[in-house]
């Protein structure tokens, strides 16, 4: 009995621990991110890798959502003769919900695991050790020109993946299906509201905060992982831990955006 | 020793990693421009010592008082200012491996001085050829041996001509050529720029030649901190014993086995 309240304590304590070393980082992130001096380029070459090296596989996810949802739209929208609803069918669900959700967890797949792996193999190769011994801020120099790289990039990844989405769902329902082109966006010229856009966006905004957020959390802390984070599998598991859990706050933070905001 | 000045001072150090303890009161004077070795065997906690001079660990208990200032006391804005002072060659050299020799080298540089990009050229190339490093600037550290490895990262950690430098472990994992190499270049580089040498070494005997002072770690606490002659002499059982295993009896004290072994 007494060896369960230890391991619970245990539990609580480990929780805590890291749930203050998240936060605290998070603090520390954002007011490098806000202090000067601000340098262009480190964060450009970030914007490359995580935003234009994304771009590939956003257009092709976001394409075959949308030819998906024009299909899966038409077959249940016919039962109630309103094909011609498909445009705002298809426009409302990839700008509210899919589009934000569907590109971050592509970029969570493509870019956080990448920067975990790269902040944790620093971190195990004392590069981290090097950088603050030379008096130079590790947060200000490999975390700020992530997160502002994280937050420009993501919401712009999100247009796009709405934009190929759309496209998709006109490719399937006008041209495979026969459904009226004019009645296709004309429908979704009357539905989607600014509210609908603007909601897409701050949850882009979110899910580009937290991916890039927990990867370097993450890979930061790799030293203080349980049962130690060191070696090329610490790496490896500290990677799948990021992003499994930016996943999941990926959905928890959907959902509790979309109640705030409805 | 004492009228000297005095550039480290660890006063009762300890430090715990849960529940193994692994300092236990370490006390420890660095004079400025000489050289430290912090010899002892593996696990004792020699690179723990490190850390702690350089602000990476804070001591469960006790002071580190680099140029008079407390470590464990000073906000992050004084402690990057006196990390100023500091280079660091680590053990495994950790170069940043997504940049270029160059640009390794030119990164404190960039970060920490207003110069233009024209004085750091000739700053870095200055540093390279300092190490013989010429025409391998536009090389990745994986494509560097293990010996050119260190010398790019004894070529950063001076490229800002620091106060106090810090070697750990300088030679592990080198051949003796290698290891000779960089033993002549640290003898080069400190001659000409004067700086305050810690090195933590297992490296014995080679190593006296180098060191001003040399310091026992065994069990938690600096057993002596001597000059390398002294040490080699010296009537602590722990030190005996270690002089003995790595160098050999032929470095006995002469007083207890005189006329069997040459003089040292």
């Amino acid at each position: 009995m007494l060896n369960f309240f230890e391991r619970l304590g245990e539990e609580a304590l480990y929780f805590l621990g890291q749930a203050g070393r998240m936060g605290t980082f998070l603090a520390a992130c954002l007011w490098n991110v806000i202090r000067p001096p601000y340098k262009i380029h480190p964060v450009l070459r970030q914007i490359h890798f995580i935003g234009a090296r994304s771009v590939f596989v956003i257009l092709f996810t976001g394409a075959f959502t949308g030819m998906v949802l024009g299909l899966q739209g038409y077959y249940t929208l016919r039962k109630f003769g309103s094909e011609g609803l498909l445009g705002s069918a298809v426009a409302l669900s990839l700008v509210r919900e899919l589009g934000p959700v569907v590109a971050a967890l592509m970029v969570i797949g493509r870019a956080g695991s990448a920067i975990c792996a790269e902040i944790g193999i620093m971190r195990n190769s004392e590069q981290i050790d090097a950088l603050e011994c030379m008096a130079i801020d590790p947060y200000k120099f490999l975390m700020a020109p992530k997160f502002v790289a994280g937050i420009i990039s993501v919401p712009l990844l999100t247009c796009i993946f709405d934009m190929l989405g759309i496209f998709g769902g006109y490719l399937v329902g006008v041209h495979l299906l026969g459904v009226n082109e004019g009645a296709y966006f004309q429908s979704m010229y009357h539905s989607v509201e600014w509210n609908d856009v603007e909601m897409g966006l701050v949850k882009s905004l979110v899910f580009g905060l937290l991916i890039i957020w927990i990867a370097t959390a993450k890979g930061y802390y790799l030293h203080l992982e349980r049962g130690g984070g060191f070696g090329a599998e610490g790496v490896s598991r500290t990677t799948t831990d990021a992003v499994v859990l930016s996943s999941v706050a990926v959905l928890v933070w959907d959902y509790l955006i979309s109640a705030l905001m409805l | 020793m004492a009228e000297e000045q005095v550039a480290i001072e660890l006063i009762g150090i300890e430090k715990s990693f849960g529940r193994q303890q692994v300092l236990k009161g370490i006390d420890l004077k660095v004079l400025a421009g000489k050289t430290t070795v912090i010899v002892g065997a593996s696990g004792e906690g020699k690179s723990v010592i490190l850390k702690h001079m350089l602000g990476l660990l804070k001591p469960d208990r006790g002071q580190v008082l680099v140029f008079g200032r407390d470590l464990a006391r000073v906000g992050r804005k004084e402690l990057n200012r006196i990390r100023q002072n500091f280079g660091v060659l680590f053990q495994n050299a950790a170069l940043f491996d997504s940049m270029t020799v160059f640009d390794n080298i030119a990164l404190p540089l960039r970060e920490r001085t207003d110069g233009g990009e024209e004085n750091i050229r000739r700053n870095v190339r200055e540093k390279l050829a300092l190490m013989d490093l010429e025409g391998s600037e536009d090389k990745y550290p994986a494509q560097l041996s293990g010996g050119m490895r260190k010398r790019v990262g004894l070529a950063r950690a001076l490229v800002l001509d620091p106060k106090i430098v810090f070697f750990d472990e300088p030679t592990t994992g080198l051949d003796v050529n290698k290891s000779n190499e960089i033993y002549r270049l640290f003898y080069k580089t400190q001659q000409k720029l004067r700086y305050t040498a810690v090195i933590v070494s297992h490296d014995v005997p080679k190593i006296f030649k180098l060191a001003d002072y040399v310091a026992m770690l065994e069990g938690g606490v600096i057993q002596e901190c001597l000059s390398p002659e002294a040490f080699q002499l010296s009537t602590n059982p722990v030190i005996r014993a270690f002089v003995e295993e790595t160098m050999g009896h032929i470095y006995s004290s002469e007083e207890e086995e005189r006329g069997f072994y040459e003089k040292v």
